[in-house]
């Protein structure tokens, strides 16, 4: 963990988002033991809308997932990386903590980098979701990719996806960072094989050679 | 020296083995497409969750799972551990359920209701005098005469306290899989493990299933760190589960299920004295140890490590515990005795006024028979952590709050190659097929096996396809103990070699010369020494008519290919605040050998990798076990702190290569970078404030505690 990090590493929380932890994880799972929630209902409140329960039966819910409408009939309490993983086979994004610290289900919803176990997915009803698999459409690797493969950033793999998708998103705002600027930024992302030199360099490196196309001059290592 | 006939190319010829070449795999896990056990989604699956045991030491007295049956979606619940079991740890597994879908399962987990008897429970072992009939003392070790080397009125004595604490391995993809019967015999699993060819006969042997009927697969795994080599108790139960419900099932750990019962690495604490001349020559060594890997309790640490310290005296106690069992975790036993052992001799040569690097110079000859590597790697380090501009004495005297300080520390490891058997495919139309039971952990194996097979074939590492994670392939070791690269090196070597002499045996008479003189590079074969005498790959596979070649090949086998036995150092470059005790990384420097280098790219971020995971293990990992409820306090990942990406500094990995290295073989990498960090950065925050924190992680309170007792000076 990083002293600094501690302030960037926050679980993404679009202003309407529920997060799963607000109804299922406060006080652990079952091996805490003998405690009995039970199915909770949901609430998708938003400031001027009166408060709507939904729930806990599965409701018909429409996800718009890398450009394609997906319509799914799901629990509210359902997560958007469990929709995403067991209900639509799309298992690029990874489960590592389940609860907001590890970033390896990383998702882009609205151009923003968020930890999809921790939105449900009702509330990302509406949004633009991209998963890895949109980010690889037809075949064909991103430029993010690319410089992760060059830079051998991954062992295991298991936190790729996740970094891929931290790494798109930061450098889509960020496209001249500084080496400080990429530690903040994927700071909410962690590895146990210990890859982040890879990353480091390959997230550098994706925004040297987008920069280079547009005719710009990149900050490169420092 | 003659050549043996599946000898590795002199350098010269290497067109591939040693250079900086991209993993095979990357392009499918930086795109989302590899497919871990956690992946694995078959038709109609069901999921299933276990009910873990809340208390430490317990023993079950009823288990009613009535109201948990009756909730819709759940299709079967079955007892694992019956009425009257003891418990040993939290976290042990009491019921499994399985359902339609995880939440449900999640709720039926909550209906359950299970009584215990508690029992007394043990879970800290840093003060013995608390642990009771829980100490179990092994004789005491005696070599040469300690008591001459103590009592020596010359002698430097240094005396200490050290030690670290259990952590776990943390895989990033927990424990478990996906079980399915194909029919009412036939067994398929896909388990997240380290040893795909060695799962069958263990499941089989629990089953009583007939081991032939039982394929484990493993295309990708998320990190197994020594933890992943059995099926484990929930392993065998998914096979059963999917048996009573006749579907597919999947287990996976949850994270905190996972931290608290698949894997912890022994901790060790020790009061320790070392001897030694006014010159700084190592004279005696006295040690009382004693540590936990939960109820099997902890064997003695190989210390003094690496030096051989002479005349010793050891003293060891094992300590049963109720934290959970430890599991081997990278390098087993090496990283506890080399920061037991290379913090005491730091302490000892700050005592001496020495420089540690100086120090260790002098005593290299109780490093045999590595006493020149280590000289060498020592220079390298020094060199590139620029050791003469950068150290001081003990206690960096310069003005303001942030002080900064050097450590240095040695290891070593064997890594030989496993047992490894592949089958190589030379196929008409020109593809090449290598395929052989092993697993990829990250560490490169396909990689290894793909560079290997296409230097041999003279083709390029996108020719030859790569078979690995079933068991139905020929069979290959587990990747344990840096044995895989040693092991499937050999066997895709000398299956290589000898298919391709078939293929030469195949093409000869349509060049008209005996296929001793053919050979195979640049993407042909061709006529030694007349390049324009030859065919192309794919023009010379024709030849093979409507057969595939088909060889075996072994390790170990004939010739050299591999051996044994490296060293390695690490020094690292730290910066203490001794107004909030952080701990901060400026650099790490690694030198490390390990005989032939196939894939430099990967090796080189092997040692990346290991270090970083040493500045975790080094400044902030923990299994923090609570003594009044039993459990672990932070069994989840926003408690339990890796290192992260902010966390690691510069990280400079010099491989030694080149004569006297490369002609050693192949030898394994995965675990000895990651054996020397606790030291080096232990000794290197001494450096900077002056006094020792005595136990990892270095946590800003343990560096504050440190200083309020001293340092500086
Ligand atoms: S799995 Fe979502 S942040 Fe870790
Ligand atoms: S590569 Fe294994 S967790 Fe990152």
């Amino acid at each position: 963990m990083s002293w600094k990090k501690d302030k960037v590493r926050k679980p993404a929380k679009p202003n309407e988002a529920l997060t799963r932890r607000d109804f299922l994880q406060g006080a652990g799972v079952a091996v805490s033991g003998g405690l009995l929630v039970g199915r909770e209902p949901a609430i998708a409140a938003s400031p001027d809308e009166k408060a709507k329960v939904l729930g806990p039966e599965a409701v018909p819910i429409t996800l718009r997932i890398n450009g394609k409408a997906q319509k799914l009939t799901l629990e509210p309490r359902v997560t958007l990386l469990d929709a995403l993983r067991n209900h639509l086979d799309m298992t690029g994004a990874k489960k590592m903590c389940d609860r907001g610290t590890c970033g390896a289900c990383t998702v882009i919803l609205d151009g923003k980098a968020v930890y999809a176990c921790s939105v449900l997915a009702i509330a990302a009803q509406g949004k633009e979701i991209l998963t890895i698999e949109g980010l690889a459409a037809g075949g064909k690797l991103h430029p993010v990719m690319t410089a992760f493969v060059e830079h051998d950033a991954h062992q295991c793999g298991f936190c790729t996806p996740g970094f891929v998708m931290a790494s798109k998103a930061f450098l889509d705002k960020n496209p001249n960072p500084l080496q400080q600027d990429v530690e903040e930024g994927l700071g909410g992302n962690l590895c146990r094989c210990g890859v982040y030199v890879g990353v480091r360099q390959a997230a550098l490196d994706a925004a040297k050679a987008r920069l280079g196309e547009k005719g710009g001059k990149a900050h490169g290592k420092v | 020296m003659a050549k043996c006939k599946y000898d590795w190319p002199e350098a010269g010829q290497r067109k591939l083995i040693g250079k900086r070449i991209s993993r095979v795999t990357g392009p499918a896990m930086a795109s989302g497409q590899a497919k871990y056990s956690y992946d694995i989604n078959r038709p109609g699956m069901l999921y299933a969750r276990l009910l873990a045991c809340p208390y430490a030491h317990a023993k079950i007295k009823s288990i009613d799972t009535s109201e948990a049956e009756k909730l819709p979606g759940v299709k079967t619940v079955r007892i694992i551990q019956r009425v009257g079991t003891e418990i040993q740890w939290a976290g042990d597994e009491i019921v499994a359920v399985v359902a339609e879908r995880e939440e449900i399962a999640e709720d039926a987990l909550r209906r359950i209701k299970v009584e215990y008897e508690k029992l007394p429970h043990i879970v800290h072992e840093e003060d013995l005098s608390q642990v009771g009939d829980r100490a179990k003392p092994a004789a005491e070790q005696r070599t040469g005469d300690p008591d001459a080397a103590f009592k020596d009125p010359d002698a430097v004595i240094s005396e200490g306290y050290y030690g670290l604490p259990v952590i776990i391995h943390c895989t990033p993809e927990t424990h478990g899989g996906v079980a399915e019967w194909v029919d009412a015999e036939n067994l398929r699993v896909w388990i997240s493990t380290q040893n795909v060819s060695g799962l069958p006969p263990q499941i089989a042997e629990t089953l009583g299933t007939p081991v032939t009927n039982i394929q484990a697969l493993c295309e990708y795994m998320g990190g197994g760190f020594g933890s992943k080599f059995s099926p484990d108790r929930w392993g065998i139960e998914m096979a059963r589960l999917a048996k009573d419900v006749g579907k597919p099932v999947k287990l996976m750990l949850q994270r905190e299920h996972d931290s608290m019962v698949a894997g912890a690495r022994p901790s060790y604490f020790a009061k320790i004295r070392v001897a030694a001349k006014k010159d700084g020559t190592l004279t005696g060594w006295e040690s009382d140890t004693w540590g936990t890997g939960g109820p099997g309790g902890a064997t003695l640490p190989p210390i003094p490590y690496v030096l051989n310290v002479p005349n010793q005296i050891k003293r060891h106690t094992s300590v049963a515990t109720n934290v959970g069992p430890a599991r081997a975790w990278r390098a087993p036993g090496h990283p506890q005795a080399c920061y037991l052992t290379m913090t005491a001799l730091d302490d000892l040569a700050a005592k001496l006024n020495m420089d540690p690097i100086e120090f260790l110079m002098k005593n290299l000859a109780l490093a045999k028979p590595r006493e020149q590597i280590y000289r060498q790697e020592l220079q390298k380090a020094a060199e590139l952590a620029e050791w003469t501009k950068n150290w001081h004495p003990r206690g960096d005297k310069s003005p303001g709050p942030i002080k900064r300080g050097l450590g240095v520390s040695i290891h070593t490891w064997g890594g030989g190659g496993h047992n490894s058997l592949c089958n190589v495919a030379i196929h008409p139309d020109g593809s090449v097929e290598i395929t052989l039971g092993s697993q990829d952990l990250g560490t490169g194996t396909r990689t290894v096996i793909a560079i290997t097979a296409a230097e041999t074939f003279g083709l390029p590492v996108e020719a030859v396809t790569v078979n690995i994670g079933d068991s139905k392939y020929p069979p290959s070791g587990g990747s344990g103990g840096s044995t895989t690269v040693g092991g499937v090196s050999g066997s895709t070597r000398r299956g290589c070699v000898d298919a391709l002499e078939q293929l030469f045996a195949a093409v000869a008479p349509g060049l008209g010369v005996p296929a001793e003189q053919l050979e195979a590079a640049d993407g042909r074969i061709q006529v030694k020494g007349d390049a324009a005498k030859s065919l192309t790959w794919k023009q010379a596979c024709a030849k093979l008519g409507v057969k595939s070649v088909q060889v075996q090949g072994k390790n170990p086998g004939p010739c050299q290919l591999g051996s044994s036995g490296v060293g390695g150092v690490q020094i690292a470059d730290v910066s203490v605040d001794t107004e909030t005790g952080i701990v901060k990384i400026n650099k790490m420097v690694a030198v490390q050998d390990c005989g032939l280098i196939i894939d430099l790219k990967t090796a080189e971020n092997q040692c990346y990798g290991a270090i970083t995971m040493g500045i975790g293990y080094s400044l902030f990992e923990e299994k923090i076990m609570d003594q009044v409820t039993g459990r672990m306090l932070n069994p989840n990942l926003d408690s339990y702190k890796l290192a992260g990406i902010g966390d690691i500094g510069e990280i400079v990995v010099h491989m030694m290569t080149g004569p006297g290295y490369d002609d050693r073989g192949v030898i394994g990498l995965g675990e000895p970078p990651v054996i020397a960090p606790g030291a080096a950065i232990s000794n290197a925050v001494a450096n900077a404030i002056g006094v020792r924190v005595p136990t990892l992680p270095l946590t800003p309170a343990k560096v504050l505690a440190a200083l309020a007792k001293g340092g500086i000076a």
